[in-house]
């Protein structure tokens, strides 16, 4: 209609911009009215919504960890330390170019390929919002220097220091103390919660893990007004943390460092304990490896080297590494002879180097035989067959005895349970018997079985810690010894769970006792007796021993050696060679120190380890060497 | 006020005139009403900007340059706006494509010219003078309403620079430029039904547009409209700490320098494009209520002098001049509070920033200066 008009009339136009101006602005009133609804609708119906949204986007609750209590050793020596460490974090939903802040932080601290690659795997994991991915551990002073005054440059980056437990010893009370890794997504929900919130590290080995709710501490809490970049601006509110309790062990450094020594560069573990108290005084187990490293945190390679080594260095050998006791076994054996009145200590067999069961085909040899049959103890007594550690002495008892007695009367000696009060993870080890077999193998208890139990062979299976319990409760003249780490107002109580009552010891006298700590005494003292009259370990360790110590060699076979075979030591493998084991207690008339040492694959009990339980129990009694 | 506003209208306007504000060409209520507006987003920012002084002194400058720029503005008399409208306006077209190949990048955009250590600017910024300016100098020869055969060349006339602008990209820019445009089209007696006609067609071709039209960070901001908590950390995080600032301000709001979303840095952008969050949350609904009064009067105001002016180009120029104004002021405050797709357009004679507070002072200098100028 318009367009028919083909002359401009000024007036027209003119009436036509009012009235398009005043639609105009009717719309645009209409718009301002919307406009207006709308935050009427935010600030009116909607206001207390947004205003706890306000508050807690500035206010938060943040949880402090509380310091981890501190492990001393029983001389106030520092065993596990906390030590403030710095880390770098990246908030990754404040940043807008992650490869940009990544690139950048390279430019001002040493980044690996690897620390970037484990930061994208990090931030896949879950984790709560807003809260920063650490990209790089235990910063230096330099690196955080450096980093303060590039702050302004980069957002969305933060220096996070905490608490970090700190082990001075490192590898050498690695398996003694225990160590804390990093908390994983299962020990979140396996804990509580709320009192692990703040906490990164929790126990998971040893004296560290049985000891978690003590050494933990109770989190404190503090409300804080933050910025958007997490930074707080001002404290509202705080309660501070509980410093979890200080620990004592029994263990003491010195002697642990020398145990350590002692064992060199070989494979095995040493249990050292105060037979009063039980107190474990030395617990090691050889490989180790340097705890620091969980915490710290280490590459992929370093990991797989640590948990793929066959020579198996996270194993706590000491706890938890079942052997056959091989003859350290015997005076149990000797002793349910004596108690069950198969044998009196005057009883004498001739060992000529083999044994046969009555009406048997296969011949049982003493360590001694040779294919020549030259072998043999000779005439041996009980006294004589513990310090010669004749095999047919104890062939010979074992066949006399019922098993379910033989291993009943193990048992009392802490042998196939845990009688440890304060390592719950201890392994309990094997003590077989007729039921026994017949459950794991399906087949009846033969006498055979008896005569390999009568040496400490066959299915028989002790850990280093029970062989030191028991040496403890040889020296304590059969008492009961519980071992225990933890001494001090902290120490765990015995449970009732564990708690037992030796049945099978009571029957026997004072004066058994003395008479088998003597014969152990005279595997280490007696000498100069000429061809197969010495103690087993007098030529290794008893020629210039200032102290009385009571001891026995054991050498535990790997693989069975079958019948008419020589063991030849130099054909068999690193790992099929016979595991040495010297169990010993000093001084005998007031014993101070019983312990336990083994040696995998070592050899021979009397020329291997025996010395290397001498030197622990020289540096525990501080008597230097007495040269004759 | 309402006294002033009377006198001023068309029919008294020879009553007046004599007054010497109107001898220098300056409309005292508008200027007045752009002064509030100017002080109160000066507080404002005053507030915002925190311990950031310097903020503010350079917006106090930036201030009483625009004013200058008003005054300057409103001398030049409609006619030379006139003949010069078709030069600068190819000007501006030649420097937006210089733009193209050889503008300066800042923030992933490529939107600003430089000659080093001289002086740096956006041809954009001119282009929301220069389109109205030039359709307004078109339809003005033209027999009004246009007829389909002009509607063409007039949207030929906006959408090259609107093209431009959008691809540099810079797509609040755009909208304004092209929005300029439309309300001269409009003012100019468009058939309504061209606008629904349009605006069919745009619903229609949406699911394309958005196929191929949109970029992905944009398609980003449509999606964070509707659902700002799908993404509450990233895309989605400007907008619900903006709501949120806005939201809890409440009536009265937190007061001045105590607003907790824009000091703790919640608040993206609080001096920039989402100042208006800072207004919610520190001076609350009534704050907001009587910026937008203030926005409506200067709207009016500007209206009442379009349509008094002494010509169509002088009507159509002022006119579209005023309503791009209330598209700057619309889409920030919409965006801002959650109702558009955010956008980068700032918010109008408040926001920390110089450019566009010297095109819209400019803009209203030429309004004043379309309706004091005798007839020519």
């Amino acid at each position: 209609m318009a367009v028919a008009l083909a002359i401009k009339d000024p007036n027209k136009e003119k009436e036509m911009i009012v009235g398009r101006a005043i639609a105009f602005f009717v719309v645009v009133v209409l718009c301002v009215c919307i406009l207006v609804a709308r935050f009427v609708q935010l600030q009116i119906y909607e206001h207390e919504s947004y205003q706890s949204r306000s508050d807690k986007n500035r206010i938060q609750v943040q949880p402090l960890a509380p310091p981890r209590g501190l492990i001393y050793d029983t001389n106030g020596i520092l065993l596990a330390d906390n030590r403030p460490s710095s880390a770098l974090g990246i908030v990754v939903e404040r940043t807008d170019e992650l490869d940009a802040v990544i690139a950048e932080l390279r430019e001002i601290i040493a980044l690996s390929d690897e620390q970037v690659e484990q930061f994208h795997e990090a931030k896949k994991r879950a984790r709560r919002p807003g809260e920063a991915v650490v990209i790089a551990d235990n910063l230096s002073d330099a690196d955080i220097a450096a980093l303060a005054v590039n702050r302004h440059r980069i957002t969305g980056v933060e220096v996070i220091t905490q608490l970090q437990r700190y082990y001075p010893l490192g590898a050498i009370a690695a398996h003694a103390v225990g160590s804390v890794r990093r908390m994983t997504e299962r020990d979140v929900q396996q804990n509580d919660e709320a009192a692990y919130r703040a906490t990164q590290f929790i126990g998971k080995r040893g004296v560290e893990a049985y000891y978690e709710e003590t050494l933990h501490g109770r989190p404190g809490f503090q409300q804080v007004e933050t910025d958007a970049h997490g930074r707080i601006r001002k404290v509202i509110d705080s309660d501070p943390p509980t410093v979890g309790k200080n620990l004592t062990l029994h263990l003491d450094a010195r002697l642990q460092q020398a145990a350590v020594d002692a064992l060199g560069e070989q494979r095995g573990a040493i249990v050292a304990i105060d037979p009063k108290t039980g107190g474990v005084l030395a617990l090691v187990s050889k490989p180790s490896y340097d705890p620091n490293q969980f915490i710290v945190g280490m590459t992929d390679a370093q990991f797989q080297a640590l948990s793929g080594s066959v020579y198996v260095p996270l194993f706590n050998r000491a706890t938890n590494g079942q052997y056959a006791p091989g003859s350290t076994f015997k005076p149990v054996v000797g002793l349910a002879g004596i108690a069950s009145g198969a044998m009196q200590w005057d009883t004498q067999i001739d060992d000529n180097g083999s044994f046969r069961l009555p009406g048997g085909e296969r011949e049982y040899r003493d360590w001694s035989w040779t294919v020549d049959n030259s072998g043999g103890q000779g005439v041996v007594d009980l006294r004589r067959a513990i310090y010669r550690s004749s095999n047919v002495y104890f062939y010979d008892v074992a066949s006399r005895l019922d098993v379910n007695y033989l291993a009943g009367f193990a048992e009392d000696f802490g042998f196939g349970r845990n009688l440890a009060v304060d390592i719950s993870d201890a392994s309990r080890g094997l003590v077989p018997d007729s039921e026994w077999k017949l459950g794991a193998k399906g087949e009846k208890w033969y006498q055979g079985d008896s005569v390999n139990m009568g040496i400490g062979q066959g299915d028989l299976l002790v850990t280093p810690l029970q062989i030191a319990t028991y040496v403890a409760m040889i020296a304590n003249g059969g008492k009961t010894v519980r071992p225990r780490m933890v001494k001090g107002p902290e120490a765990a109580p015995v449970s009732d769970a564990a708690s037992y009552e030796p049945t099978h010891l009571t029957s026997l006298t004072d004066d058994d006792w003395l008479r088998l700590i003597a014969s152990m005494e005279d595997v280490v003292h007696l000498g100069g007796q000429g061809f197969r009259g010495n103690g087993t370990a007098w030529a290794y360790i008893g020629q210039d021993i200032s102290y009385r110590m009571a001891g026995k060699s054991g050498t535990a076979q790997v693989v069975e050696i079958r019948q008419g075979e020589e063991y030849n030591e130099e054909e068999l493998s690193e790992f099929r060679r016979k595991h040495a084991w010297f169990m010993a207690f000093a001084p005998v008339d007031d014993p101070q120190i019983a312990l336990a040492v083994l040696v995998e694959n070592g050899g021979g009990g009397s020329s291997v380890a025996a010395p290397v339980a001498r030197k622990v129990v020289d540096a525990y009694l501080g008597s230097p060497v007495v040269m004759q | 006020m309402s006294s002033d506003f009377q006198r001023q209208m068309p029919s008294a306007q020879n009553a007046n005139q004599s007054r010497w504000l109107y001898k220098v060409h300056l409309d005292p209520i508008l200027l007045a009403l752009v002064s509030v507006v100017l002080c109160f987003g000066l507080v404002v920012l005053f507030s915002a900007a925190g311990d950031q002084t310097s903020m503010f002194d350079a917006q106090c400058q930036r201030v009483l340059a625009a004013m200058a720029m008003l005054v300057v503005a409103a001398q030049l008399p409609p006619g030379v706006y006139l003949r010069w409208a078709p030069f600068v306006y190819l000007l501006g077209l030649i420097l937006l494509v210089l733009v193209l190949f050889v503008g300066v990048t800042v923030k992933g955009s490529q939107r600003w010219l430089e000659i080093p250590g001289v002086l740096r600017f956006q041809p954009s910024e001119l282009m929301k003078i220069a389109v109205p300016m030039a359709l307004a100098w078109y339809l003005q020869q033209r027999v009004l309403p246009p007829s389909p055969k002009h509607v063409f060349f007039s949207l030929l006339i906006i959408a090259l620079p609107a093209l431009a602008i959008a691809v540099q990209p810079d797509l609040g820019t755009a909208i304004l430029v092209a929005g300029a445009g439309f309300a001269v089209l409009m003012l100019a007696g468009l058939s309504w039904r061209y606008l629904i006609f349009a605006g069919a067609l745009i619903a229609a071709a949406a699911p394309l547009l958005w196929q191929f039209a949109l970029q992905g960070y944009q398609r980003q901001r449509i999606i964070t409209l509707f659902d700002p908590e799908s993404d509450p950390l990233g895309a989605g995080w400007n907008i619900i700490q903006s709501t949120t600032a806005i939201g809890s301000g409440g009536l009265f709001g937190k007061g001045l320098l105590q607003g907790t979303q824009s000091h703790l840095d919640f608040l993206p952008e609080a001096r920039t494009d989402f100042i208006i969050a800072v207004v919610g949350e520190e001076l609350g609904l009534v704050g907001v209520v009587f910026l937008l009064l203030m926005y409506l009067c200067i709207i009016a105001r500007g209206l009442v002098l379009a349509v008094s002016a002494q010509s169509t180009f002088a009507r159509l120029f002022a006119g579209a001049l005023t309503l791009t104004f209330f598209i700057y002021l619309f889409v920030n405050i919409a965006m801002v509070s959650g109702l558009l797709p955010v956008v980068g357009v700032p918010l109008p004679l408040v926001s920390y920033g110089g450019t566009s507070i010297i095109t819209l002072m400019a803009s209203f200098g030429i309004i004043m200066s379309m309706r004091t100028h005798k007839a020519w």
